[in-house]
């Protein structure tokens, strides 16, 4: 029997603040244990929550990055339960009344190779709700640790529909997500600092059933590949249980990314029943038109929108776009580039073949980067004047612009590397060539139209490369025929 | 020194220390005396730091040598009830759970009695979390009405009500969620002031029920407990709660607000269960203030019965929540018989709180759990947005309501123990301010044939406390009921 | 609201995380019966049409600017807590759930 999977993801991400979300203490990671605390993150008898008006800010515009609904009028409940990473033993958060409802994210699936681009699909959103992040527990033997560090830390859960229906599309749905929080400056989303988590709801059942299978829980899947496998790990033991006559039990289940398995955690029966209430410390928010307006100046083009763009305007391939597009700096970084020297796909090779391999190298990021989006237009256009020729500027030109930060006209100026396009200078060259190499000649003038290109490589080792290549040739050819 | 300086209002005592007839350190050893003199049996002290309240007495008086008196509570000795934090003193809340608590912060009402210069002086003893009606559920001492013994000082503010009543200290600070500032003023026979809802800030005052609780002053005079709310009062960007409005003038509103008003009697206030005597009281109140030519007119609370209903529901729930910190791990009481994580937060409930919080605990998760919110937290809010509605709509004709404070006067110790629900239905008169937000004061109001105070209850509207304070002032300044003490 | 009586005090007290006595198991039973009797009286009034209050006074956009000031120092932090080590709480065990 053929089976359909459904999967439905929880992403918490943290929204990126100098402060917590209720009260004025600083966001971190790796601090020294429990110093980014107050009476508030602590849950001190008599301390109250004060919204962080950034964090609302954010939230609307990830809203309008995920194409949601903004209510006119956003409130904060408690969810009541126990754990003792919980500094109240509730958390406030969003229950009937959420910042986002709804909303869509575009997804693009893998191709059929890795030159070409897949399918592209929409994901459809149930809702996003603002909450407070709780502490970290450290376990050892027979005891655990709180940090209360985290607490308080503003995060973003976005629930989606399930509407997912392979692991693929769930790695393809968290990486657009990410690229669309990174565009929005909403966060890193950096999973190793926790700064993107996500839970999976997934059922199986036989393809063509209307019905729902059973739902279970996916937790501590600490990355977009540990989401993929642990999502196809369960779809396979969910098949396999089925297919030997078990049935799925409601539960929660871990990914241990280890051993490359999910874990049975906690039944459903066992869940929580969280009593949310409206939060009597905390007043709504109301999003005004004037206030969404100022927000919505600040939303960015969403990155499958700028991938096209990139098709339409300047007819980059895949394989050029599917680097770009995720990262907007780079993104910026070259359409700056392609604007000043007017050769948009020349920029973008000399970026993606070039610098990103430099920076690589030296293990640096591109806001470090000597090399400025001026330095690449001024690179290409010696080039595409002929001053200087592909093989001088990767050679003797890229590596200096990139050490020094020097402008490319100016180093070559500086070593001389401007190509030579005067052919008195080059006769002479190319005849003591010519001499030099009677056998190559011989063969031209049998008709090998190939063998010029040894003489050719002679000459621009004899120039040190400034030969105009163009000009070579055509010298070449004139001193043979006159030969004859 | 005057052998009845205990008994001195604040305008009094400030008087004497503007004359230079007395110190602040004099007068805060005087009542520190007091304290020792009486409080073995009232019972209105969880603890009393004499050397921090010396000190700050001294600084006090050097200020006055040196010119720079910060106003009118400077070098005046306060008592919190022990709800409210001060930085670096105790803050049990009268409960075992807190018992070793010293708070690392200041409430934003005590950082304005430190910058008035008030002298803190003493944590006074409540209701455990502030739950109750007769300070009977305090894990440490029942505090008692200084006017007898064997009688109950109110609650759930009892000890700070007792500790100005027995003249340990002029005014202090209680809180209100039901109440329990104006109840035990009423069984004290002292003034007690619960303000608007937002009116001061709620910043360090530990919560029991978030959208009732309110910081308010006693006193021995209106005059008194206006200057004190004088001090506390305003917007606090740190409690969202705490509504942004200017605070008027109390002294000068006092002064200058005359008679006549238009005051309401609500008809269910005078219905069955309220005390004759009690009754008595109240009606020569209301005409006295007829006879100052102001208008009388009976108007109806229709919703009134409900409010007790109302109140445990909302008051429970918001508490069920608040209380979940307590549970063995950062700061409270911690169960040593604990095996793990899950099992230490049950056993250090169990030992850390006393009856009357466990019921309320339990009570406010039942009315919040799966399946019952809207048949009661949810319709509890609904019924609570009517009984806002009636008392606006009666505010359209009256200034003010002028009711009892409580039923009937101070009950016995232990009476109502074994009945939660009598004990609850005690609060009928005081709550449904609580929900709908409005201010209320409690002035003395004569002494039954028992000798045992009634306290006259007048309800203002929203931010109408300057009214309020010149209502209560006129019937204080025509009777001597607030120069009554008790003897101890 | 009318299945007073079949208050399950055992769920309660699990979800509010109290060890109760049996002798608080049944007191609070019978007590918790007869006050949710009492507030049967609710049931009495019509309240469609009327908002829930959730606030005394509600007032709507109470938001801080963010800005950022020092925390505790690590101490004051854990000061009060029963078992701590490194700076942290320490908590028995945390089981699962
Ligand atoms: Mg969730
Ligand atoms: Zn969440």
């Amino acid at each position: 029997m053929e089976y359909e999977v459904v999967i439905g993801l929880e992403v918490h991400v943290q929204v990126r603040t100098k402060s917590k979300i209720f009260t004025s203490v600083g966001v971190g990671f790796g601090c020294d244990p429990n110093t980014l605390t107050d009476p508030v993150v602590l849950g001190f008898p008599g301390a109250l929550p004060v919204i962080n008006k950034e964090a609302v800010e954010k939230s609307v515009k990830v809203g309008m990055l995920l194409q949601s609904e903004i209510p006119e009028v956003t409130k904060w409940d408690r969810k009541n339960y126990f754990y003792p990473d919980s500094p109240k033993n509730y958390q406030i958060s969003q229950f009937d009344q959420p910042i986002c409802e709804g909303g869509k994210v575009e997804i693009e699936l893998p191709g059929p190779s890795r030159n070409v681009m897949g399918e592209h699909k929409w994901i459809e959103l149930t809702r996003a709700h603002l909450e407070e992040d709780v502490g970290k527990l450290n376990h050892f033997d027979g005891y655990s640790l709180v940090d209360y560090n985290r607490a308080g830390t503003p995060l973003l859960e976005i629930v989606s529909e399930p509407v997912l229906h392979a692991p693929d599309e769930a790695f393809a749905y968290l990486n657009a997500l990410r690229m669309l929080m990174i565009y929005g400056d909403i966060s890193d989303c950096d999973m190793e600092k926790g700064q993107m988590r996500c839970d999976a709801n997934i059922s199986i059942r036989p393809a063509g059933q209307e019905e729902l299978g059973v739902k279970v829980e996916i937790k501590n899947m600490n990355s977009i590949s540990g989401v993929r496998n642990g999502l196809a790990y369960e779809i396979e033991r969910q098949i396999q249980t089925v297919k030997a006559g078990g049935a799925i039990v409601q539960e929660t289940r871990g990914w241990d990314a280890a051993k490359n398995v999910t874990y049975h955690m906690r039944f459903k029966e066992e869940s929580h029943d969280y009593r949310y209430f409206p939060d009597p410390d905390l007043m709504p928010v109301r999003i005004d038109d004037a206030w969404r307006k100022r927000i919505a100046a600040t939303i960015p083009e969403r990155p499958y929108d700028r991938q096209r763009r990139y098709y339409e305007d300047y007819d980059l391939p895949f394989t050029v776009t599917s680097v770009l597009v995720p990262d907007p700096k780079l993104c910026t970084f070259f359409e700056e580039a392609a604007k000043a020297c007017g050769k948009a796909r020349q920029a973008a090779n000399w970026l993606m073949n070039n610098l990103l391999g430099e920076l690589g190298n030296a293990g640096l990021s591109l806001s470090e980067s000597k090399i400025k989006p001026a330095h690449i237009a001024e690179l290409v256009n010696l080039i595409e004047e002929g001053a200087i020729s592909k093989n001088i500027a990767k050679e003797q030109v890229f590596g200096t612009m990139f050490e020094t930060g020097d402008m490319p006209a100016a180093i070559v100026e500086e070593k001389g590397l401007k190509q030579s396009n005067d052919t008195t200078e080059l006769e002479p060259v190319c005849q003591e060539v010519i001499d030099a190499n009677p056998g190559p000649v011989a063969e031209i003038q049998a008709g090998n139209d190939k063998a010029i290109n040894f003489l050719k490589g002679q000459v621009m080792k004899a120039t040190r490369g400034k030969a105009n290549p163009a000009l070579v040739d055509q010298v070449l050819k004139e001193l043979i025929d006159k030969k004859g | 020194m005057a052998v009845d300086l205990h008994f001195k209002t604040l305008s009094e005592l400030q008087a004497l220390l503007s004359a230079g007839e007395l110190s602040s350190v004099e007068l805060t050893q005087a009542l520190v005396d007091r304290k020792e003199a009486v409080d073995d049996k009232v019972q209105a002290f969880n603890s009393l730091d004499k050397e921090q309240a010396i000190a700050q007495a001294e600084a006090a008086d050097q200020r006055r040598a040196a010119g720079s008196v910060l106003g009118p509570l400077d070098g005046i000795p306060i008592g919190l009830k022990d709800v409210i934090s001060v930085k670096g003193q105790p803050l049990t809340c009268s409960s075992k759970m807190l018992e070793n608590f010293v708070s690392p912060y200041d409430a934003t009402a005590t950082t304005h009695l430190k910058v008035a210069g008030a002298v803190l002086s003493g944590r006074l003893n409540m209701d455990e979390f502030a739950m109750g009606s007769s300070t009977e559920n305090s894990a440490f001492k029942t505090t008692v009405n200084p006017w007898d013994l064997e009688r109950v000082a109110g609650g759930s503010s009892g000890g700070s009500a007792a500790a100005v009543s027995a003249g340990a200290v002029p005014v202090s600070l209680g809180s209100d969620t039901g109440g329990s500032i104006r109840q035990p003023a009423s069984f004290c026979g002292v003034v007690g002031f619960k303000p608007t809802y937002g009116r001061v800030s709620r910043f360090g005052l530990v919560a029991y029920a978030s959208s009732l609780d309110q910081i308010g002053p006693f006193g021995r005079s209106v005059k008194d407990v206006a200057t004190v709310l004088q001090t506390i009062a305003g917007h606090d960007p740190k409690d969202s709660t705490s509504i942004e409005q200017d605070v008027p003038d109390y002294a000068g509103a006092i002064e200058s607000n005359k008679s006549p008003w238009k005051l309401g009697i609500p008809k269910e206030y005078f219905g069955e269960g309220l005390d004759p005597e009690v009754k008595a009281s109240i009606q020569s109140a209301i005409d006295w203030y007829a006879d100052q030519g102001c208008e009388i007119h009976e108007v109806t609370l229709p919703h009134m019965d409900l409010a007790v209903a109302v109140y445990y529901i909302i008051a429970t729930a918001e508490a069920s929540s608040n209380l979940a910190r307590y549970d063995g791990v950062r700061y409270t009481h911690r169960s040593k018989d604990a095996e793990n994580a899950i099992d230490l937060y049950f056993k250090s409930r169990a030992e850390g709180f006393g009856e009357e919080v466990k019921r309320r605990i339990i009570l406010g998760t039942y009315v919040l759990s799966s399946g019952y919110y809207d048949a009661y937290y949810l319709r509890a809010q609904k019924v609570r947005t009517l009984i806002r509605l009636d008392f606006m709509k009666a505010y359209e004709t009256v200034d003010a309501l002028l009711t009892p404070t409580s039923p009937f006067v101070s009950f016995k110790a232990g009476e109502k123990n074994e009945d939660p629900l009598a004990m609850y239905l005690s609060d009928i008169y005081t709550i449904s301010a609580n929900l709908a937000g409005i201010p209320g004061i409690s002035i003395p109001c004569g002494l039954n044939s028992e000798g045992l105070p009634v306290g006259l209850q007048i309800q203002g509207k929203p931010f109408g406390e300057a009214d309020l304070l010149a209502i209560a002032n006129a019937y204080e300044e025509a009777h001597d009921y607030s120069s009554q003490h008790p003897s101890l | 609201m009318s299945d007073k009586g079949s208050i399950d005090i055992d769920y309660l007290a699990n979800l509010a995380r109290i060890e109760l006595t049996d002798k608080e198991r049944e007191l609070f039973s019978s007590q918790l019966a007869d006050i949710l009797g009492y507030f049967e009286q609710l049931n009495q009034v019509d309240v469609s049409g009327v908002e829930p209050m959730a606030h005394a006074f509600q007032v709507e956009n109470v938001l801080r600017e963010d800005e950022s000031v020092e925390g505790f120092d690590a101490n004051t932090a854990v000061e009060h807590a029963a078992a701590k080590r490194n700076h942290m709480v320490q908590v028995p065990k945390v089981v699962e759930g």
